[in-house]
């Protein structure tokens, strides 16, 4: 047990040597972006004075290491700034909308890992045969589609011909099971086929990896079931590289589901950011780039973690 | 049965003729309808004359989509800048004036407004208006709204505008005066728009609240997820605004916009591609609305660099422009031809004596020659932001090639585009979007000193010509100045404007009361207090 927490100080360390470089990384390439908040803010309508005023309102005159250093004791402090493009908070933009992102995750994830897992043990036990044959064809055109094809299918299908579920992802204030189901349906069904064919896709790998190995096979000749030699005596082998294929998977629901928003008009943080971009707000765009940093190195750090504490040999730090 | 026929012949009377319809109400021997509306005797009046749409009904909710929305959405009128911002202005606030469907200013919340020399403006309000916290109106507010464009903290959009503004003061209990650094006709016009929207005096706080005298109070503010207003059960127009309910929300892509307005998710959407058009007639739910704007993507041909300083260039480009194939092949038709001039045909003052540029690759040839510029090779800007550029582009390159002139097409990022390649190129595109008057069109984009004088053109006359019909009384003295002006522009101005775009809106058939407004889509962003739902 000390190993471990041993490991889990080292890794948090580690971690926040990471974000601080990430941070610094963050901040010089979002200022190398061509243009600044207060051009973008005044758009095409730009004239050189309200340029100049603008630029004067939000700091953006001061030298980049002050305002790097500015922000990032900030950051440390807690307060994440003002966004420049609607003067509110940082993190009240984020909070409101991170908990929609992480909801919308939550789903996903609940539906797409015990699916892909099952699928994923399912193909390797009867590799070879026709339900693997059929599941690789279909795992293998899932990850080939992207999910704004699929995503679009869904909604032509679903809501604009069929009229069952609504093309937006929309949750009235006063909600029911009910409403919440019909507003999840389409995207978290468009996510998990994405999702679970890649889980499904390592977890049959690792899997079909132990089975190959010779204590399998002598626990199959001493007479054990099938399923019991995968269940019993693979998986537990296996699990390092599915936690961390799943890990990866899953890091993807924070940041990477944008193109998911933009077609459901979901608010999730992945537009916020987007939006952050195109108005050049940095606080925002700085703060979202760390947020999805901070969730990213959480995940490996629960994928590393439940890998060793699976592995006996790992665990007791033999 | 009965109640259902009633209904049927109220929602439109598909079921036979009207006078059938009257028949079978009369054989129902009743004048109440199913939907508990008492039908008075005008409704009736209604359903015999011609008129095919029936009597604005109350209540319901409806769902409207813009094409932009994001965290810098806004509850301040000096900071609106974007479609939704422009909506929702209209449905929480109101001007002084409103714009009506042949462009000109009606009067909204000022009574009357006054002028012998367009330049010392005399304003009565309305009396009894209320704003949403239910303090009156007083002519401090509408001098507070006005000033503070003015205030160089305010960062409002409009202070180059507001800077006419010599002093606002308060004459009377409901009156007060505008004294303009010049003379300005279009005072009534520049008052409609959006960002002159009347707020409460001392307002500083737009962050979550909206105090105005608008249609809509508002309920919910979220920037960049949505807004909703309520019904203004005060609003000072009698009657209005119909619904009950407004919820405001951007989707950025137009087929999921399309494909929520199809599947009843949405009941309007702004700005329908002209590709989605026949998905949404084929509906039978729905049908879009087309708005002849004066909204151009221009070719920008500098004048302060080669090889576009050369006036034969020039030339030679506008006579390259198919503009026919443009409008039938990028626009389907959806877009009026345009003469390299910035005034639409639907205006007013459209020089229609003006014979129109045709496309003449013969004569785009002579100017090349005359230019000594055969075989010429020149890169053209073009980006997604520009509607329509990157295809022009394109059309203007295979046309080149047939004149004698290599067009290299660079296509470059939408993200950007405005402060690092609009006007910085020698040839490159541009897109205006509708203003409200012409002297806010020439003062901003083609006078000599204007901010945005997209090609650096200088001619004198043109500025001359500018400031005196800005204060010009005699509209017939006015017109002719306009009618020079675009002579000019046509003739020797940097700028090739091969058509005006239609803008086309998507609604759900049930949304009644909808109109053209040439300001912008939506009724001029405008429909919250003039649609109802036909429920």
């Amino acid at each position: 047990m000390k190993v471990i927490f041993q490991l889990i100080i080292k890794r948090i360390g580690l971690s926040i040597i990471t974000l601080f470089i990430v941070s610094a990384v963050v901040f010089f390439i979002a200022n190398l972006l061509p243009g600044d908040a207060a051009q973008e803010m005044l758009g095409q309508s730009a004239t050189p004075e309200a340029v100049a005023a603008l630029r004067e309102a939000y700091g953006l005159n001061d030298p980049p290491l002050t305002r790097y250093a500015k922000w990032l004791t900030g950051l440390v402090t807690g307060d994440a700034g003002m966004s420049l493009a609607n003067s509110r908070p940082v993190s009240e933009l984020i909070s409101s909308r991170l908990s929609k992102s992480l909801l919308l995750a939550g789903l996903t994830t609940v539906i797409a890992v015990p699916f892909a897992m099952l699928l994923g043990i399912v193909a390797a036990m009867y590799s070879g045969r026709r339900v693997d044959k059929i599941m690789n064809i279909a795992t293998l055109s899932m990850v080939a589609v992207p999910e704004f094809l699929l995503a679009t299918i869904f909604v032509l299908i679903f809501a604009v011909e069929l009229n069952w579920l609504p093309s937006l992802s929309y949750i009235p204030a006063d909600a029911g099971v009910y409403e919440y189901f019909r507003a999840f349906a389409l995207p978290v069904a468009t996510l998990c086929i994405v999702l679970s064919a890649q889980m499904a896709r390592m977890t049959r790998a690792a899997v079909l990896e132990q089975l190959s190995q010779p204590y399998v096979e002598m626990a199959l000749l001493k007479g054990s079931p099938l399923s019991r030699a995968v269940l019993r005596h693979a998986l537990p082998n296996a699990v390092g590289p599915i936690v961390n294929a799943v890990a990866l998977s899953l890091s993807y629901l924070l940041g990477g589901v944008v193109i998911v928003e933009v077609i459901f008009n979901y608010p999730g943080v992945a537009s916020l950011m987007v939006d952050a971009v195109t108005n050049r707000d940095m606080p925002l765009l700085q703060a979202c780039a760390m947020l999805f940093c901070t969730g990213y190195l959480i995940l490996v750090l629960i994928a590393d973690l439940s890998a060793i504490l699976a592995n006996p040999k790992l665990r007791t730090g033999g | 049965m009965k109640n259902n026929k009633q209904d049927a012949a109220l929602r439109g009377g598909h079921l036979g003729s009207r006078r059938a319809i009257l028949k079978s109400l009369g054989a129902a021997g009743l004048v109440t309808a199913a939907s508990g509306l008492v039908l008075p005797a005008h409704v009736l009046a209604q359903l015999t004359d011609d008129k095919p749409e029936a009597q604005p009904r109350q209540g319901g909710r409806i769902r409207v989509a813009t094409n932009s929305s994001s965290t810098r959405d806004t509850l301040d009128p000096a900071k609106a800048s974007l479609s939704t911002d422009y909506v929702r202005m209209y449905m929480v606030y109101s001007g002084l004036t409103q714009f009506n469907r042949e462009l000109g200013a009606d009067l909204a919340l000022a009574e009357t407004i006054e002028s012998d020399n367009q330049q010392d403006w005399h304003i009565t309000l309305r009396s009894g208006v209320t704003f949403h916290d239910g303090k009156s109106l007083t002519p401090q507010d509408v001098v507070y709204s006005l000033m503070r464009h003015k205030d160089p903290d305010v960062t409002s959009r409009v202070a180059p505008i507001a800077a006419q503004f010599e002093e606002v003061v308060v004459t009377g209990e409901r009156s007060l005066r505008i004294m303009l650094k010049a003379p300005n006709a279009d005072l009534p016009v520049m008052l409609a728009s959006s960002n002159f929207c009347v707020v409460a005096d001392g307002t500083t706080d737009f962050s979550r609240t909206a105090n105005g005298t608008g249609p809509y109070q508002l309920k919910e503010f979220s920037a960049g997820v949505r807004t909703i207003g309520v019904r203004n059960p005060n609003f000072w127009k009698p009657g209005k605004p119909y619904l009950d309910e407004i919820e405001l929300v951007g989707i950025a892509d137009e087929s999921s916009r399309v494909n929520a307005l199809l599947s009843g998710d949405i009941q309007m959407v702004l700005a329908v591609d002209p590709r989605s058009t026949k998905r949404v007639k084929r509906s039978g739910t729905c049908d879009v609305m087309q708005t002849e704007s004066s909204l151009y993507t221009n070719l920008v041909m500098r004048q302060d660099a080669y090889p576009t300083n050369n006036p034969d260039f020039v030339m030679a480009i506008k006579y390259m422009t198919d503009r026919e194939l443009i409008k039938r092949a990028l626009f389907r038709g959806y877009a009026t031809i345009a003469n390299d001039h910035p005034v639409a045909p639907s205006h007013k003052y459209f020089h229609h004596e003006l014979p129109q540029r045709p496309y003449d690759i013969d004569r785009a040839k002579f100017h090349l020659k005359k230019a000594g510029m055969n075989g010429l090779r020149v890169p053209i800007f073009a980006s997604p932001v520009a509607t329509g550029s990157v295809d022009m582009a394109a059309l203007m390159q295979l046309s080149g090639i047939e004149a004698g002139v290599h067009l290299g097409i660079n296509r470059v990022p939408a993200d950007g585009y405005w402060s690092n390649h609009w006007m910085k190129h020698p040839l490159g595109f541009g897109n205006i979007n509708p203003r409200v008057s012409l002297d806010e069109l020439f003062s901003l984009f083609f006078k000599s000193d204007a901010p945005w004088n997209e090609s650096g053109w200088q001619n004198q006359q043109f500025d001359q010509l500018l400031l005196a019909a800005r204060g010009e009384g005699d509209d017939a003295k006015r017109k002719q100045m306009y009618w020079d002006m675009q002579e000019l522009i046509h003739q020797h101005c940097g700028i090739g404007i091969p058509v005006f775009m239609n803008l086309i809106d998507g609604y759900d058939k049930r949304v009644k009361g909808i109109f053209p407004i040439p300001t912008g889509g939506l009724m001029g962003y405008s429909f919250a207090e003039h649609v109802w739902l036909d429920a």
